[in-house]
């Protein structure tokens, strides 16, 4: 069992999270623009998550907080 | 359930500037978590470049100092000499370590001074609009070579690891990538052991991060990493260029 927690403010949607998730489970969220103006990630089956974190270390900003 | 990945204590609150995608933001990190690994949060002191990490000093939840183009190896020797007990690191990109600060760079490496460098190589002047830098590869179209820089005009780009390397102040240099998770994390342990290395007062300390500018590549961040890999790497390899202590 994993958690993710999204700093959704923080994302600048450029994807780079998405190709290192060995699940596919992060996608882009294209129905909410963030405070910054930027279609945040978002995880689309928190339940096949295992925590590798992969995403938080490939995230440019830090948007990732990660519990295993 | 226990954290396994949380944002390190030695970043501020303050939201990166950077470009969607640009690996400036991972760099940050990296340095800042290897500062907390080695518990050094109270020690540590970076000096800012001028370029796009120009306001490096507020993202580093430590004392930062500011330096003028290049100059970041001169004041990180005028900061060590004065606190030997800190931990020191300049942070610059190439425009501003291989092209206005190499004289800065070069003796600071050849004075054997005991701070570490993170250079961060992303073959390109972010910060002013994608000028050639001395580290863009042959044929790289920039905003000043816009027919690809020519080798009879401008020479080859300067490895400044291997450079940085023959001098024999410099005691530990080596060159990392941010393009995938496996290289990230080598990269952070490379900035730990350089850290280190220049704790325990063993020379100069150097590494080199290959790294993206997405936006004067004209290229998405993902299309960019995908760049580094296969442009970059062949002409700038990976790995230990120095390990004498
Ligand atoms: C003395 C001086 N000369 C020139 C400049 C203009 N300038 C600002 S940033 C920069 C180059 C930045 O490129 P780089 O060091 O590669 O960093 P990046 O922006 O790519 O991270 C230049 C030439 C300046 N600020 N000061
Ligand atoms: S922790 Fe691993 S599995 Fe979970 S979303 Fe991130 S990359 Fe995917
Ligand atoms: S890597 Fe970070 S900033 Fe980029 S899309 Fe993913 S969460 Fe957002
Ligand atoms: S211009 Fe390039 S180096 Fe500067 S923040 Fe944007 S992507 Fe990064």
């Amino acid at each position: 069992m994993a958690k993710l927690t999204i700093n959704e403010d923080a994302c600048k949607g450029c994807s780079l999270c998405i190709q290192v998730c060995p699940k596919h489970i992060l996608e882009l969220n294209r129905e909410k623009l963030n405070a910054k103006g930027y279609h945040p990630i978002g995880i689309i089956n928190m339940d096949e998550c295992i925590g590798c974190a992969s995403c938080a270390r490939m995230c440019p900003d830090v948007v990732f907080t990660v519990e295993r | 359930m226990a954290v396994v990945f949380e944002k390190t204590k030695m970043l501020t609150d303050v939201p990166f500037h950077y470009c969607p995608g640009c690996t400036h933001g991972i760099a940050h990190r990296l340095v800042a978590e290897a500062v907390e690994e080695l518990g050094m949060q109270d020690k540590a002191i970076g000096i800012a470049p001028v370029g796009c990490a120009v306001f490096a000093y507020n993202y580093f939840n430590c004392d930062m100092m500011e330096a003028a183009h290049g100059r970041a190896p001169a004041v990180a020797t005028g900061i060590k000499r004065v606190h030997p007990d800190k931990l020191v690191f300049s942070y610059q990109g190439d425009g501003d370590l291989a092209s206005i600060g190499t004289a800065e760079i070069v003796h600071a490496a050849a004075r054997g001074e005991k701070v570490t460098t993170i250079f961060i190589n992303n073959a390109i002047y972010g910060m002013t609009g994608g000028q050639m830098a001395p580290t863009s590869l042959e044929g790289q179209v920039t905003t000043t070579s816009p027919y690809g820089r020519k080798r009879e005009h401008c020479g080859l780009p300067i490895r400044m690891s291997e450079l940085i390397a023959t001098l024999d102040g410099a005691c530990y240099v080596e060159r990392v990538s941010l393009h995938d998770v496996p290289n990230i994390i080598k990269a952070k342990n490379a900035i730990k052991k350089a850290m280190k290395y220049q704790m325990e007062g063993k020379g100069f300390t150097f590494i080199e991060v290959l790294s993206t500018c997405p936006t004067n590549w004209g290229k998405t961040p993902v299309e960019a990493l995908k760049w580094l890999k296969e442009n970059m790497i062949p002409y700038y390899p990976l790995g230990v260029v120095k390990e004498e202590v």
